[in-house]
């Protein structure tokens, strides 16, 4: 594992580049053939399809068809109370759901103009769940980039770690995978009283796999040469095409919401943003595993700054009475009654409001009318943009340096369909 | 947030800029849709500005909404949101577009030729508004299949609506 970077925009350096092993192309002559990879294909990790024109091995044109995972997110979100997106949140981005469930909860808060009176206790909760939830992200897509390239004992390791984070988010919320842990003013239940214990325990044995793993791949003859040099992209192309995240990252441009623009006290951690030099698959995978890193010393310094106190705003038009309240006292029930049944009275207007998703910028516009539903609720995936690039980036390559390329852009089908 | 973003747009756009807000700190810009090329192109490369990155682009059917931008013909909002990632700065701009020439379809200039990675979101926002983007060099549909009538997002598509997915071109 790397040293841990003492500046932002250091250089993420996971053990000695290896030469390329790539002699030069016998070019014979060949006819161009469509071959379809896709919809559903052992080596790609999500329903994608992409219909290649190939000559031998190499790639002339690629064209990626999304869409078929498409559950009308938008749509149903207008029909929904602002509550009621909750639930359709956790099903973007399926791998971290509580970083959606915060970054809508945020984008509806900003636009409510409650957000500085969030308690510290429940940002602080948010910021835990979150790098939980980040670290989850970032363990499956090197996981499953490892399985893909054949190292499937390196999937199992990772999936064990995740589901330690599970385990534990499933402890917090009552949902292993769709927390709908979050709510417009704070989170929906106090931590257990035993979660430092735990948590702490957690991060130690997450530590240890993703050291263990960062042994086993970054010397590993393989993955090396299937992964160095392969997908390379320019930082100005990378803006270009809209890329935020580690895959941005990976190209050197050290954007990371949660430095550039600090919400959720974000500011107050020490952590590291992670970078590559080249924009190859390699560096994509090496920002990741650092970040895993990153998030666990954020989760520590989290754990040793939160403070008891309130978990929810103290605002009886946008958060539930006590149950208490609503069992025996009239006023109590006829609230309770009225943002279940209405919803909470979001003021008329538009926001965009953006945090650090596991894969970049996950941005939220919404637009109220001033009811007790959305009137568009927008979300701005962030892989979407990233796989856009896939055709001009496989172009000129072979099929199986796809495999590769398409398991660093870590697309997430719920996330992109939405 | 900073007026300045607003300040250039108006100083060099003039009547194009129709209408500014910061509202929640989000700074927007209403501008005129004839001249979304030219004012993304000046954004991307005006020193001080360069907003590189077109982080966002989508639609709104206004139809129902008590207070729109423009005339009460101009339905559709499509809506950029643009980041500089030399100066943080971020801005909205909000383009109101009418049923267009045909009375079916809104038109606007395509922005792929100022940033190439607007090319799925105009396909996505063509795909559930109908909003057609002149010059896009791909403008086919992205989430739904080719098949698919109609325009999902438009408020006047009725959510219950199904629409089985079945071969048409059976002889």
């Amino acid at each position: 594992m790397s040293q841990v970077n003492p500046s932002v925009g250091k250089k993420v350096v996971l053990g000695v580049p290896l030469a390329s092993h790539f002699d030069a192309e016998d070019d014979l002559p060949t006819e161009p053939m469509t071959i379809n990879m896709g919809p559903s294909h052992p080596a790609m990790h999500g329903t994608v399809r992409i219909v290649l024109t190939v000559e031998g091995e190499t790639i002339k044109e690629g064209d990626v068809q999304i869409g078929f995972l498409h559950r009308c997110f938008e749509k149903e979100s207008e029909h929904a109370t602002w509550t009621q997106v909750f639930p359709y949140t956790d099903r973007l981005n399926y791998v971290s759901p509580m970083l959606n469930n915060v970054g809508y909860a945020m984008a509806v808060e900003k636009l409510c103009g409650i957000t500085s009176r969030i308690p510290e206790r429940a940002q602080y909760i948010r910021v835990i769940v979150g790098e939980m939830a980040r670290v989850a992200d970032h363990l499956t897509c090197t996981g499953a980039g490892a399985m893909e390239l054949g190292a499937l004992s390196l999937f199992f390791h990772n999936m064990k770690a995740r589901e330690w984070i599970w385990e534990l988010l499933e402890e917090i919320s009552g949902a292993r995978l769709t927390h709908s842990y979050v709510r417009v003013g704070g989170v929906f239940a106090d931590l257990p009283e035993d979660f430092p214990g735990k948590l702490t325990a957690m991060i130690a044995k997450v530590r240890t796999v993703a050291v263990e793993v960062s042994q086993l791949l970054v010397q590993n003859r393989i993955f090396r040469d299937r992964m160095d040099g392969v997908g390379i992209i320019s930082a100005a192309d990378a803006i270009a095409w809209g890329w935020t995240g580690p895959a941005l990252r990976s190209t050197g441009v050290a954007y990371d919401v949660r430095k550039d623009h600090p919400y959720c006290l974000y500011d107050r951690f020490d952590f590291d943003v992670p970078i590559g030099s080249t924009g190859d698959n390699y560096d994509r995978f090496a920002c990741r595993m650092e970040e895993i890193e990153q998030s666990l010393r954020i989760l520590e310094q989290a754990l040793l700054q939160i403070a008891p106190g309130p978990i929810v705003i103290d605002d009886p038009r946008v958060v539930l009475p006590p149950r208490g309240e609503t069992y025996n006292t009239i006023e109590g029930m006829i609230n309770h009654f009225k943002i279940i049944v209405d919803g909470i009275k979001v003021p008329a207007g538009e926001v965009y409001s953006y945090t650090e998703g596991g894969n970049g910028e996950l941005g939220f516009y919404i637009v109220s009318d001033g009811t007790g539903r959305p009137y568009r609720c927008r979300v701005r995936p962030p892989c979407f943009a990233i796989v856009q690039a896939l055709p001009e980036l496989i172009k000129g390559m072979c099929i199986a340096d796809i495999v590769p390329t398409f398991g660093m852009m870590n697309m997430i089908g719920g996330e992109m369909d939405r | 947030m900073s007026a300045l973003v607003l300040g250039k747009l108006k100083e060099r756009f003039g009547d194009a800029i129709r209408a500014t807000h910061d509202l929640a700190g989000d700074d927007t810009a209403i501008v005129d849709p004839a001249q979304i090329v030219a004012i993304c192109t000046f954004l991307r490369d005006e020193p001080g500005l360069e907003m590189a990155q077109m982080i966002d682009l989508t639609c709104v059917d206004t139809i129902g909404l008590p207070e729109k931008s423009g005339s009460p013909a101009e339905r559709y909002w499509v809506v950029y949101h643009l980041r500089s990632i030399a100066t943080g700065r971020r801005v909205r701009l909000k383009a109101a577009v009418d049923d267009g020439p045909s009375g079916e379809n809104p038109e606007i200039d395509s922005i792929t030729s100022v940033w190439k990675g607007a090319n799925w979101f105009e396909r996505e926002a063509w795909d559930m508004f109908g909003v057609k983007f002149r010059g896009h060099p791909d403008l086919r549909r992205i989430l739904m299949y080719d098949e698919f009538i109609g325009h999902p997002m438009r408020k006047d598509y009725p959510k219950e609506k199904r629409q089985p997915l079945v071969r048409r071109d059976f002889t």
